[in-house]
């Protein structure tokens, strides 16, 4: 067996995901504990410039599949592909980020080459010469470590769990060219279109989230502008009031805005903000919650971030026991005088 | 139309799950049907009412996943196979038998599943049953899927935004949040589940010999506890807590 540790790099029209450089940044720590090189694989079209970036961020060389059948990410397609080339050249492991691409990729290579995966790891370490890695279960309520007796091993590793590379334009590596294995008459799915997201910073990549709940809707001194006659609609305007100023501040802190579940239900703001156990599971170093109770089902989502700071007018509220700092007020009274303080200090 | 949906039974989202003595418990939590699993019931039986056919709920498990079954009986899906799977199964062991169950109820031309099993958090089943049947794979689908002349479009969730995708017939889709709602289980449906009798087929059933697992757990830990004290912030009006927050905040050095 080469000591030999594969990384896929997700890209999308070109541009990587961030998560990809911390995949190459894992790949790197491995592969010198077990005295081996890096292969990053990169799939796509018109995607040389991310081989460089890769070397740039810690590979050592390149498997390039550059082709018009890879175009759009299709997981047939690149499957196919990176279990021939994985078949071939024997990893020891191969490395996804965990983006929706990475993790269906990773599984549907796993099934080709008949070995297990491991899904959304947050740590690796080598025992043996074998790579152990820990991986949350039952939504982070425990911790498992899990290990595979196939080769080669396939993990997806935690987006945000690894730190990022520094990147150094002097190192240089080997750039290879491989064939896409299918041709498009074989690809049994086409994409049709994009369309457009809301926008924004991704919640999983934020470093910042500022989050509200129900406690958002909770302002009656607020006046819903007189066609709002529906109680359930004026209940929604003035949620999305608290809301705007949730998104304020996220704004001054370049952060992104989430929410909690029943905020979702009640329409205060579409489920691509849900974080939870049924939603997004966020790890920012910052996650400021907003008249959230911290149910346990919300907690799973978010209780690793690094610092975490409640607002909520209940002193007995959930959220406070996992908070560093807390404030027993009104969202709609702290968080627009946060935003101006944080300004301040932010120079903006 | 010739329809499967895949569920699994796991603890409820409330449980509190610990390791006690090296095993994994919930003490009385309830077992119930995969949060995930619902959404992929309700697309199955919108698809079966807009094109004729009927659901079959397949599950691999032991005796005791019988409250998922009944949950998606009670839905409104027709019928229910449960597989006696081996009990150390991991996602490639689970695919592989899944796959194979597809193949032995025949002629199917769509399953679904649930993006996540909340109990293993792996998120790939969907992928693995894929590729071993060969059929193209729409994870994430957000939409119900489009049916013409065995044509599918479907919208798939990204971190992008969505991708709208098409491909034949039969094929495995994903679901989540994305679609709405899943339907609650109407009394009729309860009474006609509590009366269903289920067959149980084994792996030799399946024409599989034993399957080794590939991925095992050798530990399984509490996560460590965090310390955290609770600093409560107090003040003589919002801005003079919100200038001692930010001072805290900014002395953590996280922005
Ligand atoms: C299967 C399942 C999956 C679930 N998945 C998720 C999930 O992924 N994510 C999730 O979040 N939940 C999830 N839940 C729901 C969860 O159990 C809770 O119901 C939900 O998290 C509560 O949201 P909340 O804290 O916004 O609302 P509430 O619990 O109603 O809390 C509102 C809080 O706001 C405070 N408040 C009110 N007004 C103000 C004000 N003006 N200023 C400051 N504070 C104020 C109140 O004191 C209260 O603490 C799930 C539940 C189930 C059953
Ligand atoms: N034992 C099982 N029996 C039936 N379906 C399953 C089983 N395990 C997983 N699935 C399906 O696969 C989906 C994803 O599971 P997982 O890959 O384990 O997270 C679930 O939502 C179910 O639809």
């Amino acid at each position: 067996m080469s000591e030999k540790i594969w990384v896929y790099v997700d890209q999308f029209k070109g541009e990587a995901l961030p998560a990809s450089w911390e995949a190459v940044h894992a790949a790197r720590a491995l592969a010198e504990n077990l005295g081996g090189g890096v292969t990053a694989l990169v799939f796509g079209q018109g995607v040389e410039s991310l081989a460089q970036t890769a070397i740039h961020y810690g590979a050592d060389e390149i498997l390039l599949a550059d082709d018009s059948t890879l175009a759009d990410y299709r997981g047939e397609a690149y499957a196919a592909t990176l279990a021939k080339l994985a078949s071939e050249g024997k990893p020891q492991a191969i490395l996804f980020p965990t983006t929706t691409r990475g993790r269906e990729l990773a599984a549907m290579t796993a099934a080709d080459l008949k070995v297990g995966v491991m899904p959304d790891v947050t740590a690796l370490e080598v025992q043996d010469g074998r790579i152990v890695a820990t991986r949350p279960v039952y939504a982070g309520k425990l911790l498992a470590k899990v290990v595979s007796r196939t080769d080669p091993q396939i993990f997806t590793l935690r987006v945000r769990a690894f730190g990022k590379p520094a990147l150094d334009e002097s190192r240089t590596g080997t750039v290879t060219s491989v064939e896409a294995v299918l041709s498009e008459e074989e690809i049994p799915t086409r994409v049709v279109n994009y369309l457009q997201s809301e926008g924004g910073v991704s919640l999983t990549d934020a470093s910042v989230i500022v989050s509200g709940g129900r406690g958002t809707s909770n302002n009656p001194s607020l006046t819903p502008p007189p066609d709002i006659t529906d109680e359930k609609e004026q209940e929604i305007w003035r949620a999305q009031q608290g809301f705007k100023l949730i998104g304020e501040l996220a704004d001054t802190l370049g952060g992104a805005v989430g929410a909690s579940r029943a905020a979702v239900d009640a329409g205060y703001i579409p489920y691509s903000h849900q974080v939870g156990q049924t939603g997004k599971v966020v790890s920012p170093d910052l996650y400021i919650a907003c008249g959230i109770s911290g149910a346990i089902q919300h907690l799973a989502g978010m209780r690793t971030s690094k610092v975490i700071v409640a607002i909520n007018k209940d002193p007995e509220a959930p959220i406070f026991k996992v908070a560093r700092f807390g404030v027993v007020g009104d969202l709609y009274d702290i968080v627009p005088a946060l935003n101006e303080a944080m300004k301040k200090r932010l120079g903006k | 139309m010739n329809i499967v949906v895949c569920v699994k039974q796991v603890p409820d989202t409330a449980a509190q799950v610990v390791v006690e003595n090296g095993q994994v418990t919930w003490g009385d939590a309830p077992l119930v049907i995969n949060p995930w699993d619902e959404f992929a019931v309700e697309a199955a039986l919108q698809l079966a009412k807009e094109h004729g056919g009927s659901v079959t709920v397949l599950t691999m498990g032991d005796e005791s996943a019988k409250e998922a079954i009944k949950h998606a009986l009670a839905m409104g899906c027709k019928q229910a196979v449960r597989i006696e799977g081996p009990a150390d199964a991991d996602t490639l062991v689970t695919a592989q038998v899944l796959a194979a169950a597809i193949q032995k109820i025949g002629d199917v031309d769509l399953v679904t599943f649930g993006r996540q099993a909340i109990d293993g958090d792996n998120g790939v089943t969907p992928a693995m049953v894929g590729r071993f049947l060969g059929w193209p794979v729409f994870s994430l689908s957000a939409t119900i899927p489009e049916i013409a002349d065995g044509v599918v479009t479907v919208q798939r969730a990204t971190e992008e935004g969505r991708q709208v995708v098409e491909g034949k017939l039969p094929a495995i889709f994903s679901f989540g949040k994305d679609i709405g709602e899943p339907r609650y289980p109407s009394f009729m449906g309860i009474r006609k589940a509590s009366r269903a009798k289920v067959p149980v087929w084994t792996l030799d059933d399946l024409g599989l010999s034993a399957l080794l697992p590939a991925v095992s757990w050798p530990e399984v830990m509490n996560p460590p506890k965090r310390e955290i004290t609770t600093e409560i912030i107090e003040g003589d009006s919002p801005a003079d807590i919100a200038e001692k927050l930010a001072d805290k905040i900014m002395a953590e050095k996280v922005l």
